[in-house]
């Protein structure tokens, strides 16, 4: 059975969409068959972490239009072939989506693929909305800073009142991913503790991902972090993430490359 | 500021947890009802309109959250003429 995921936040420049291919990729390393889905109109940026911005021919809106079909737009990555994008317009806005049309394309997504990982828009606006309206499971991106959580709050309210799931009375599965956390700022006192966003927003953890410059050297490249680094301590946070969304109990750990004693000695080895 | 607080630095970070926990439980109750203070302005104004003529932009709302408290000041102008003579300005506060 397919599962929707989508991924969410609210605010801006949390990390949604270097979640969407870090998951995705992730996912697709397990062995399911994903499709990553970016559904900020106008301002599409998946294409561009997954290092498919130079074959993008048709898009989201083209197939929710009836302009072209589903698979002339999927895009299959180059690393992974189970892995697959949809990438959204970049000449089109969020008022060209349509709910009929949203609704028959991640209807088709979902007699294809395993996993359809949906990037979602900044903002609670309509765009946001369509993104989390067909979810299963969303995937709450945080940073440990009150305006990131004062919006997740938000989020975590339209999860539960405007998609099909609420609607219909059925739950939707949330979770907590904490995104650029920095160990040392948390141990100072100066920045909000994990339990501290756990308590406020009360939705379980997924992961903690610490803030680390393979996130960047990873988008650079045009590649997801858990594909071009799947040893450094952002990745091993996703890869655990996927695993416990895929139903296994992985104890929670705050991945660190600097003390790591097994990395260190591997580098050793190697140099 | 007390010297004691002075001495007993803390991390900035509960000072974050406590604003969010105290604004979060605000907006939380106010979030899918439709605006609290203009529907409250609104009823306030009907009823005093019905007494006295207010004007508008004479109306000043205020908001204030606290923990277990928030209290809505609204500071209604009279004009002179108005029929509560001995008082030019009547002050409200509802809790």
């Amino acid at each position: 059975m397919a599962k929707v995921l989508c991924v969410t936040s609210g605010k801006g420049g949390v990390g949604k969409t270097t979640t969407t291919a870090a998951l995705g990729a992730a996912l697709a390393q397990a062995g399911e068959k994903v499709c990553v889905v970016d559904f900020d109109v106008g301002l599409r940026n998946l294409d561009l972490i997954m290092g498919a911005e130079r074959r993008v021919v048709y898009d989201l809106i083209n197939v929710t239009n009836g302009d072209a079909k589903l698979p002339q737009a999927l895009i299959r990555d180059k690393r992974l072939e189970n892995l697959s994008l949809l990438p959204a317009s970049q000449t089109r806005d969020k008022d060209a989506l349509t709910d009929e049309g949203v609704e028959r394309v991640m209807g088709e997504l979902r007699e294809r693929f395993d996993w359809i990982v949906c990037d979602s828009p900044a903002g609670i606006e309509r765009g946001a909305q369509l993104a989390m309206r067909h979810a299963d499971v969303a995937v709450v991106v945080t940073n440990p800073e009150v305006s990131s959580v004062r919006d997740s709050d938000r989020i975590i309210g339209l999860l539960d009142s405007k998609t099909v799931r609420a609607e219909r009375g059925d739950t939707i599965e949330k979770h907590l991913i904490l995104t650029r956390f920095d160990p040392a700022r948390a141990d100072r006192g100066d920045m909000l503790k994990v339990d501290d966003v756990l308590e406020i927003l009360s939705i379980p953890l997924l992961a903690i991902i610490p803030e680390s410059l393979e996130v960047l050297r990873a988008s650079n490249v045009g590649c997801p972090v858990t594909l071009n680094n799947p040893l450094c301590a952002p990745s091993r946070a996703y890869i655990d993430a996927v695993r416990r969304l895929k139903g296994e109990t992985v104890p929670m750990a705050i991945p660190s490359d600097r003390k790591s004693l097994i990395n260190k000695l591997f580098t050793r080895r190697a140099a | 500021m007390s010297v004691l607080t002075f001495l007993k630095p803390r991390g900035s970070g509960s000072v974050a947890r406590e604003r969010l926990q105290l604004i979060l439980a605000h907006e939380r109750v106010e979030n899918g009802r439709p605006d609290l203070i203009i529907t409250l302005r609104e009823e306030i104004l009907n009823v005093i309109a019905k007494h006295v003529t207010v004007e508008r932009d004479k109306v000043q709302i205020k908001l204030e959250r606290g923990e277990g408290v928030s209290t809505l000041g609204v500071d209604i102008e009279f004009p002179v003429d108005a029929v509560l003579k001995p008082k030019a300005k009547a002050k409200r506060a509802i809790a």
